[in-house]
């Protein structure tokens, strides 16, 4: 019994955590040079296409193979991926918020990260307008 | 008997569970994993992955019998920057017999939040483990392949209760991963000396970008690189002077259903050392499973 209360509680961090992930505060850590860093890859149909299976491999069980998010991880289509800048989705691709349950993926070759904000930017077109 | 296996018939718990992890969706993997046997790298499991892996080793040293020691590995992501991992191990030598040689409990901890030049891990370990293991998973103190043959019998009678600390140092650079590992290892139940070892080790995918069409043995699945370890003596007795030393090529093939095959053939460097150690490997990630245990997916 003592074991299961435990499991529960253990259970209600990690949510809480992956709750407090998506709350976008990670924005704000960006260094302004990695924020204005440009995808060599933006917009190409190919990249789009290995980012997409990228995602599918490596993303899609936390954040859903629609992106809509998944068992209270956050959703990957949402106005302030929109807002974010290649840069920043890059950024929190090779560091993560590790305290708060998204791992990183340095070990991944940064071509390949690219991909995946190629595929990114292809499900959150920019907004007009500053850094949030 | 749970309630998975009475509704399966009479199969333990544990192997209904392995069943439905074998026959669940197929598992998709993270191909971050450099293809190291020895060496540890920053990458740590992915939160709420599971981890399988059988890793397999065989030699024929020169004055010894032949052996195969087979290790299962159970690794699980409990958060982004903490990965504890168990390990059972057995051997089986040639005019000799087959014995179960112990188990390990490891720990890893990424203490700093983002990614640098230079990423520490902390690794910590406690192993039950009778001298008849010829796993090599890491080399410390003074050691010769001689004392294998010494048979099974005597040797698992001494078994070894030891704490093992690692600090793991690792890099990545233009899709090379470069890592290193300082061993210290004391056995905690007899008066004996603080052994030391390492391992340094270097690899990088084929391709650093994936192709837009899945597939199986594009370039970007497989990885090759080199591993390099070996003891480095005692508190009292430090440095190469009578210690083991390996190097070898690596390669690894991450297939896109969830397994990755690995492989390395591993060269003695020294007199101490056996002529090859052949280790080749299988693993299979079974992603969120904590997932399962969660009322709304």
């Amino acid at each position: 019994m003592k074991a299961r209360r435990l499991a529960w509680f253990a259970l209600l961090g990690a949510s809480t955590l992956a709750f407090a992930a998506a709350d976008g505060s990670w924005l704000r850590k960006v260094p302004a040079a990695e924020h204005a860093r440009v995808n060599p890859v933006a917009g190409q149909p190919d990249a789009i296409a290995a980012g997409h299976n990228l995602y599918h491999d490596n993303c899609a069980r936390c954040h859903g193979a629609d992106a809509q998010g998944k068992s209270g991880r956050p959703a990957l289509r949402s106005p302030r991926l929109s807002a974010a800048s290649d840069g920043d989705l890059a950024w929190i691709l090779r560091n993560g918020v590790v305290f708060k349950g998204m791992p990183r993926w340095a070990g991944l070759p940064e071509q390949e990260r690219w991909q995946i904000v190629a595929f990114l930017r292809s499900l959150n077109p920019p907004a007009s307008g500053d850094r949030p | 008997m749970c309630s998975i296996s009475r509704r399966l018939g009479p199969l333990p718990c544990w192997l209904a569970l392995a069943l439905i992890a074998l026959c669940a969706e197929p598992a998709l993997h993270a191909q971050q994993e450099p293809p190291y046997f020895v060496t540890y790298s920053s990458v740590l499991e992915e939160p709420g992955n599971l981890e399988i892996e059988n890793q397999n080793i065989a030699a024929a040293p020169k004055n010894a019998n032949a052996f195969f020691a087979p290790t299962v590995e159970f690794e699980y992501g409990v958060t982004a920057w903490w990965t504890t991992e168990a390990y059972l191990q057995g051997e089986a030598t040639q005019h000799d017999s087959t014995v179960f040689t112990g188990f390990r409990f490891e720990n890893r901890f990424r203490p700093l939040p983002r990614e640098y030049w230079v990423n520490p891990v902390l690794y910590v370990e406690y192993e039950d483990v009778s001298d008849a293991d010829k796993s090599f998973l890491e080399i410390t103190g003074n050691t010769s392949i001689t004392t294998l043959q010494v048979s099974n019998a005597l040797l698992r009678k001494e078994v070894e209760h030891s704490v093992e600390g690692k600090l793991i140092l690792s890099s990545n650079a233009k899709g090379w991963n470069f890592s290193e590992n300082i061993i210290g290892e004391k056995d905690v139940n007899e008066n004996s000396p603080w052994e030391f070892g390492y391992a340094v080790a270097a690899a990088r995918p084929l391709s650093l970008r994936a192709s837009s069409h899945a597939c199986t043995l594009c370039l970007q699945n497989f990885a090759a690189g080199a591993e390099l370890f070996g003891g480095l003596g005692t508190r009292y007795n430090f440095g190469l002077k009578q210690t083991e030393q390996y190097a070898g090529p690596t390669f690894a093939l991450n297939a896109p259903n969830g397994f990755t095959y690995k492989f390395s053939p591993e060269f003695g460097l020294n007199d101490n050392a056996a002529g090859v150690l052949w280790r080749f490997g299988v693993s299979y990630e079974i992603q969120q499973v904590r997932d399962w245990f969660r009322r709304s997916r």
